[in-house]
């Protein structure tokens, strides 16, 4: 179920406050952040946001599409290499 | 000859049965357009008249997105998911569940059918 409209967005309080400080200043720095909730809003847009993904922090450029989403969205925090590769196949045989 | 916003109709239909042809009407909205309309649910496509027809063609072509439009609609919206980056995008792109499902068993329409993998042991 998504989120009730009465309570508005998510965006993290200090994310939001370092976000407005840069913009205020119109500079542009990557800012790392672990607020993977936080949603997206507009004044986010342009900006370089570092989003951790468990591991380290994903510099993710935001488009003004994005809009909306939740950061976590586009840092993945699995790292899949498939399964059953030839080598290991052959060394259980 | 009943057709709306291109290609559709099966003449022995019901109405109600017979608009849920075209993508993007289901039951619930064929029944809303021909309560809008004033038509009874329960005539055959081909006992409608000609009025009738050109009611509902109105209606749809004007009000609602439907067939290609909607099929765009869609396909942009994942193209979209696609094109930012973002998990549900990544998911889409591998043909995988997009929306949290478990992946250990199931979720063979997203999937496609099996694939035998790993190596079967000497009797």
């Amino acid at each position: 179920m998504s989120r009730s409209s009465k309570k508005g967005p998510f965006i993290d309080p200090k994310l939001q406050q370092k976000i407005e400080t840069l913009n205020r200043g119109n500079e542009r720095r990557v800012i790392r952040t672990w607020a993977r909730a936080s949603t997206v809003y507009p004044g986010m847009i342009g900006h370089t946001v570092a989003i951790h993904n468990g591991r380290q922090h994903v510099p993710i450029f935001i488009t003004e599409q994005m809009v909306g989403h939740r950061l976590g969205e586009f840092a993945p925090t699995r790292t899949f290499r498939g399964h059953g590769k030839d080598a290991d196949r052959r060394a259980r045989r | 000859m009943a057709r709306i916003s291109g290609i559709d109709l099966p003449r022995e239909k019901r109405v109600e049965v017979g608009l849920t042809y075209i993508y993007g009407i289901g039951l619930h909205t064929s029944q809303s357009l021909l309560q809008r309309t004033g038509i009874n649910p329960d005539t055959r496509v081909r006992d409608l008249t000609d009025d009738e027809v050109n009611r509902l063609r109105d209606i749809v072509d004007k009000e609602m997105r439907v067939e290609g439009d909607l099929r765009r609609e869609v396909s942009m919206n994942i193209k979209r998911l696609m094109d930012i980056g973002s998990y549900r995008g990544l998911r889409h792109r591998r043909g995988m569940p997009v929306r949290g499902q478990r992946t250990k068993t199931n979720a063979r329409t997203r999937r496609g059918p099996k694939r035998a993998i790993g190596v079967r042991k000497k009797g």
